[in-house]
């Protein structure tokens, strides 16, 4: 009896104590403390060709950043269809991991979380100063008017990638600079099964790269100079419709894009079936199709007339990945000087150099490795004609909701329905009213 | 998780003895205590797995949960019933995307719980007849139910693929059915091809359990009713699916509880938007809180769903038990 008791008793302690520290966990303090600087764990994100490459070339450098400061980071590279989700979880929990990687578009929806640490004079001091990063980069880091929620890591842009082969095939002398003369060169090449232009038309954050670069070529935005939504203005109908033409009107995308969202499109273009494709870094994964450097060339995204530069000549969005601090890290100290390792002039040369992105740091933009005549191309659209997405916090609900739009209006065009203005400028009115009101 | 709580006192304090009755009260007392404490852990952590998030749920439903607040949920201001009449506004966007996510999940259970009850059944029945193979087909079978489903899914997916999947080489490129190479993933016919892959995954499951429930038929009322000269029609629907009733019962309830909440299927299928055709409910309510931050509105929704399968499952539970009163009387 005693010890059917004894056992009884034991069973309740222990189903008490699961229930007590699976609750008690998530003892979050709000500010940031140096209770454990010998230790930091950092969640990159997925640059590489897969989180295991990833894996191999940070290794060594965390390695290195031991040894120079004696702490140890625990690395996770986490692919860039959790990341969010685990950001989100880790902001409601409080149990996030140190310093992270972000994508760039983020950045002002994750300050409005308050989980960031805000990057004041202060803070950017401790890694070299504001002025060492490109000015466009910085401006992908946070809402305008407050300090920035992160730091720039690597930036990227979009290019246009063409297959040099089907160019000549179809006797197509060079890459197209506007978008009247895409479409007049994609109809000579979209024959025969092969098409002149690539796209992921279910992947929402290309169609939202793309839609958006085409509003700023039509002098509109997709939130007024208050941060409200405005999709349904003639600017960003025409936008939207243009892209969508490409496929529906023009013809010069496969209808079988529509469906695209796993980079099908740089397989078709290395397999010879798609003559261009929209891209930010593509040389890794053309290499990893069996396709050589010298048979695809690169040159800026179209504009519609003229040559691309700042309003309405933009021609790419400023892509890349930043770096933030879990505000409530207990290694602030430690956190920052590992952003000091990450961004430090060696470190992102060489880091860089391997993911094929351009250095956010003006000085480690000198070396010649990023003078390449495809780097240059990306190079110089950061640097004249490239405008950061809307740095709001309802960036990533705008994301979903005209991504899909965009998304459902390609399914349209792919089935031979026509794709009207009034249908577009409807699909853009039912996205604007899903955004949250305030 | 159950726990079994066998009262294990008995032969405590031999009755009668001089003496003993004070003991004997404390026995009593003791016999009633421990099988409750013995529960308790079951019970706690019961409270913990399932009442806790969903009580944290409905209450999250009545608040303004966005990405301002999610670090401190308790700052987030209370929404009083905004989260709901923004879900139930059949004449904005929100609500009649909600509506339309409702009517197709209705339609797409129906269907679905429908075909793998009948394929599981039809199958079952066949597979009561002795013959070679019979083990192997058996084994076969249930291979969908037992795959993972993420990976089952995802090879769905790359057969459904426009260009270059199995389904339109076979459709169109072999068979000649269609005029052009269809699209399954986007557009309307997403609806056919969740339908396809829930069906295929969902029926071993009917298979299994209607199979198991044929094992308690006895034979005799087989023999009984040949000898009568009933057919093999009559005697499915005289004995077998009368016999059936009870496992169907629980079957079909459980099959519709799965495919209403089913939301791997889809995701894995279609991603994080699904086309309107095919938007289940599952991933329209996870869009609408994760993937646009508004964690209020997607509980709203949550728990409108909830009371909607209590409802369901309430009025299924008693209309059956009634009719299997009358049954048995």
């Amino acid at each position: 009896m005693r010890r059917t008791r004894a056992a009884a008793a034991s069973a309740v302690t222990v189903s008490l104590l699961a229930a007590v520290t699976a609750c008690g966990g998530g003892s979050s303090t709000d500010g940031g403390s140096n209770d454990s600087p010998k230790t930091l764990t950092y969640w990159a994100s997925n640059q590489g060709a897969s989180i295991e490459a990833d894996k191999k070339v940070l290794t060594p450098e965390l390695k290195k950043f031991e040894k120079r400061t004696g702490i140890k980071v625990e690395l996770e590279v986490v692919p860039w269809s959790d990341l969010l989700n685990r950001i989100l979880a880790a902001t409601t929990s409080g149990q996030g991991p140190d310093v992270l990687n972000i994508g760039n578009t983020w950045s002002a929806s994750l300050q409005a979380t308050g989980a960031l640490l805000p990057w004041d004079a202060e803070n950017f001091d401790r890694i070299g100063g504001k002025d060492r990063f490109v000015g466009s980069a910085l401006a992908s880091a946070g809402a305008t008017g407050s300090d920035p929620a992160a730091v720039p890591l690597y930036s990227m842009a979009y290019a246009l990638y063409y297959n040099k082969k089907m160019f000549e095939d179809a006797g197509v002398d060079g890459p197209p600079a506007t978008w009247d003369e895409l479409v007049a060169d994609g109809k000579k090449i979209s024959k025969g099964g092969k098409w002149a232009l690539g796209a992921e038309g279910s992947n929402l954050s290309e169609n939202i790269h793309h839609v958006f670069v085409l509003a700023k070529q039509h002098g509109a935005d997709f939130f007024d100079a208050d941060g409200r939504p405005d999709f349904t203005s003639d600017g960003a109908v025409a936008a939207v419709k243009q892209y969508v033409d490409l496929m529906g009107k023009d013809k010069v995308v496969a209808p079988g894009n529509a469906e695209y969202a796993q980079n099908q499109s740089l397989q078709d273009f290395a397999k010879d079936r798609t003559a261009m494709v929209l891209w930010q870094t593509a040389a890794a994964t053309l290499q990893a199709h069996g396709m050589n450097d010298d048979e695809w060339g690169v040159a800026p995204v179209p504009v519609q007339s003229g040559t691309p530069g700042a309003g309405t000549a933009v021609n790419s969005m400023v892509a890349g990945i930043n770096m933030a601090v879990f505000k409530n890290t207990d290694n602030v100290d430690g956190a920052l000087e590992f952003v000091e390792f990450m961004t430090s002039d060696a470190e992102q040369k060489l880091l860089n150099k391997t993911y094929g992105s351009i250095p956010p740091v003006k000085a480690a933009q000198e070396d010649p490795a990023f003078s390449t005549p495809a780097l240059k191309v990306i190079r110089d659209t950061l640097a004249g004609s490239a405008a950061p997405l809307p740095q709001v916090p309802n960036e990533s609900q705008f994301e979903t909701a005209v991504g899909t739009a965009v998304k459902e209006l390609f399914a349209e065009a792919a089935a031979g329905r026509a794709v009207t203005t009034a249908s577009v400028k409807e699909k853009l009115d039912e996205a604007q009213q899903q955004m949250p009101k305030k | 998780m159950t726990v079994t709580a066998q009262p294990a006192v008995g032969g405590e304090a031999p009755p009668g003895a001089p003496g003993s009755v004070p003991r004997r009260r404390t026995g009593r007392v003791r016999r009633n205590v421990l099988p409750y404490l013995l529960l308790l852990p079951a019970l706690l952590l019961e409270l913990l797995v399932h009442l806790v998030p969903m009580v944290i749920g409905i209450v999250m439903s009545f608040k303004e949960l966005t990405q301002f607040y999610i670090r401190d949920w308790g700052a987030a201001p209370w929404a009083a019933f905004d989260n709901y009449s923004l879900s139930v506004d059949l004449d904005a966007p929100v609500g009649e995307a909600l509506l339309h996510s409702f009517f197709v999940t209705c339609a797409f259970t129906v269907l679905s719980v429908g075909l793998c009850w009948l394929i599981g059944t039809t199958a079952a029945v066949y597979m009561q007849e002795n013959f070679r193979g019979r083990g192997f087909l058996r084994a076969v079978f249930l291979v969908p139910y037992a795959l993972p489903v993420y990976a089952a899914v995802i090879t769905w997916a790359f057969m459904f693929q426009r260009d270059n999947g199995l389904v339109n080489h076979v459709l169109h490129d072999q068979l000649g059915l269609t005029d052009g190479p269809s699209f399954w993933l986007i557009g309307d016919n997403s609806f056919v091809a969740l339908l396809v892959v829930s069906v295929w995954k969902g029926w071993p499951f009917a298979f299994l359990i209607v199979m198991a429930g044929l094992q308690n038929i006895p034979r005799e009322l087989y023999e009984a009713a040949s000898i009568d000269g009933a057919g093999l029609f009559q005697q499915l629907r005289r004995i077998t699916l009368p016999s059936l009733r009870p496992v169907n019962q629980v079957l079909v309830l459980v099959l519709f509880l799965w495919t209403f909440n089913d939301f791997n299927t889809p995701y894995v299928l279609f991603g994080q938007a699904a086309p309107e055709a095919a938007d289940l409910i599952s991933i329209h309510i996870y869009q609408s809180s994760f993937v646009t931050w508004n964690f209020g509105t997607g509980s709203a929704m949550s728990v409108l769903l909830l009371l909607f399968l209590l409802v369901v499952t309430g009025v299924y539970l008693v209309l059956t038990s009634r009719g299997r009163r009358t049954a048995d009387a």
